[in-house]
């Protein structure tokens, strides 16, 4: 039997990370990291995030922290000398681990997002009362008084929608996502 | 000049100001922009933490809707021009990728080509008004007003051919054609934290303090923004920042349709400035000459 992919290998499948160059030519020399706005939150860096995937050091990469720092500022990648799409990397290692369900426990992130895919495979658009449960009570008391209170005060702006909005042809908006799966999701 | 205006989800409800504002100023000076019919959203970030080839669809969707209108597609938030603007050259580039997508599109009867461009809002008025007539049309001239100009990300990066990516000056050309000042200050396109306020709150948080302590310790009035979800981070926060920092910031953060319209005589209510958390109205009144 063939031996199973490294998981190099699966990262740089994984799509857009090979429309940049391949993570094996990363020289190490820490120019993303140091162009990081939330590197310090890390527990490994962005060039260290490559060298453990590189070393084949998985479970290190996707229980880390660092995928659910990046915030996708793509300050790493216009600067890297050897055009390395670092923040689509993180992308990819973002829908590696929602889709294997493998993720640093706590993190919120990944609930978050299945959430928003969600409202927007309903409705075809984003709606940000939906979105809140996802969050709300992660930060302890103080964060959810402060939720409620920005919650009153951007309602009485008149900033919150009450009635999420839906595109005028859900229907098909729907029947095209179903599409794009091979064999197609009957609705 | 005509335009397919995408509002984008934030602006029907959170930056419902940038909405009002984006169309009251463009239709002052003589642009047209006609919002595009059943648009959905553009994907924002966390559609690509689940499937990429579904996010660039919603993308796709819109793009080939605009295509039929045969007008070039304008986003007035930074998150929906850059996925439009990527998705636009990842499809035109990928002839496979661009037919699997376009099979979908059949179920809604459109065809993704390729034709138009996709504009975010401050290029259409950089390229089409220009910052001479803009100086010209000024009637409320912004004389003495310090402006932060805050970029963020998305409008910048990561398109890698928009002159200047590391140091910009279009929007310090834009605050300065309504006489006020554009202030200088180094983080002006660092990241505000985007969604970690919602997932990673601290960090956010401390991005945020840091944006609001550069601006201000440069002698910024207040701050404008091209983003809604900068003007939200940088703005509803503020009062976290200050519990847990002990700072005293109460920095007013609108977006740069409202100054510019402003500077323009459009009344402030026409804009809505008053439904910021800081509004930036008192700093306005000593310019008021309202046409």
């Amino acid at each position: 039997m063939a031996e199973k992919p490294s998981f190099q290998k699966e990262v740089s499948t994984l799509m857009s990370v090979m429309d940049g160059n391949p993570i094996d030519v990363c020289i190490q020399c820490g120019t993303c990291s140091g162009s990081c706005p939330a590197v310090e939150y890390m527990d490994y860096s962005p060039r260290q995030i490559i060298a453990l995937i590189r070393a084949d050091m998985r479970d290190k990469v996707v229980y880390s922290d660092t995928i659910w720092c990046c915030s996708s500022c793509y300050s790493c990648t216009v600067r890297c000398p050897k055009n390395i799409k670092i923040t689509e990397m993180m992308y990819a290692l973002k829908r590696y681990c929602t889709w294997k369900h493998k993720h640093k426990g706590g993190a919120i992130g990944p609930g978050f997002s299945r959430k928003f895919v969600k409202i927007v495979v309903k409705t075809g658009k984003s709606y940000e009362p939906g979105l809140a449960p996802t969050f709300m009570f992660k930060y302890g008391i103080r964060g959810m008084i402060d939720n409620m209170i920005m919650g009153m005060s951007l309602f009485q702006k008149k900033r919150i929608a009450i009635i999420p909005k839906t595109v005028k042809r859900i229907n098909n908006f729907r029947r095209i996502l179903n599409r794009i799966i091979p064999v197609g999701v009957e609705q | 000049m005509k335009y397919s205006y995408f509002p984008g989800c934030s602006l029907e409800t959170t930056a419902r100001s940038y909405d009002v504002s984006a169309r009251r100023t463009a239709e002052k000076l003589g642009m047209e922009m006609i919002e595009l019919e059943d648009w959905n959203c553009c994907g924002a970030t966390a559609y690509f933490h689940i499937d990429e080839i579904l996010a660039l669809t919603l993308c796709a969707r819109n793009l080939a809707m605009a295509e039929k209108t045969g007008l070039d597609v304008v986003a007035p938030c930074s998150a929906c021009y850059k996925n439009m603007l990527e998705t636009n050259i990842r499809l035109k580039k990928d002839d496979e990728l661009r037919e699997h997508i376009n099979l979908a599109l059949k179920e809604d009867g459109l065809q993704f080509s390729g034709q138009g461009r996709v504009l975010h809002l401050v290029d259409i008025f950089l390229e089409d008004v220009g910052l001479e007539k803009m100086r010209e049309l000024v009637v409320n001239p912004l004389k003495g007003l310090r402006v932060a100009p805050y970029y963020g990300c998305q409008i910048l990066r990561p398109k890698m051919d928009r002159e200047n990516i590391e140091n910009p000056d279009f929007l310090e050309n834009l605050i300065s054609s309504s006489g006020a000042e554009a202030i200088d200050y180094p983080l002006k396109a660092q990241c505000c934290g985007g969604s970690l306020i919602m997932t990673k709150n601290s960090i956010a948080l401390k991005m945020v303090r840091n944006l609001l302590k550069c601006a201000t310790d440069n002698g910024a009035d207040l701050i404008v923004t091209t983003c809604p979800l900068c003007q939200i981070n940088l703005e509803c926060y503020q009062k976290q920042v200050n519990r847990i920092y002990g700072t005293q910031f109460a920095l007013p953060v609108f977006y740069f349709t409202q100054l510019l319209g402003f500077a323009l005589g459009i009344p402030k209510g026409d804009l809505l400035i008053g439904s910021e958390m800081n509004s930036p109205a008192p700093l306005l009144t000593r310019f008021a000459k309202e046409a």
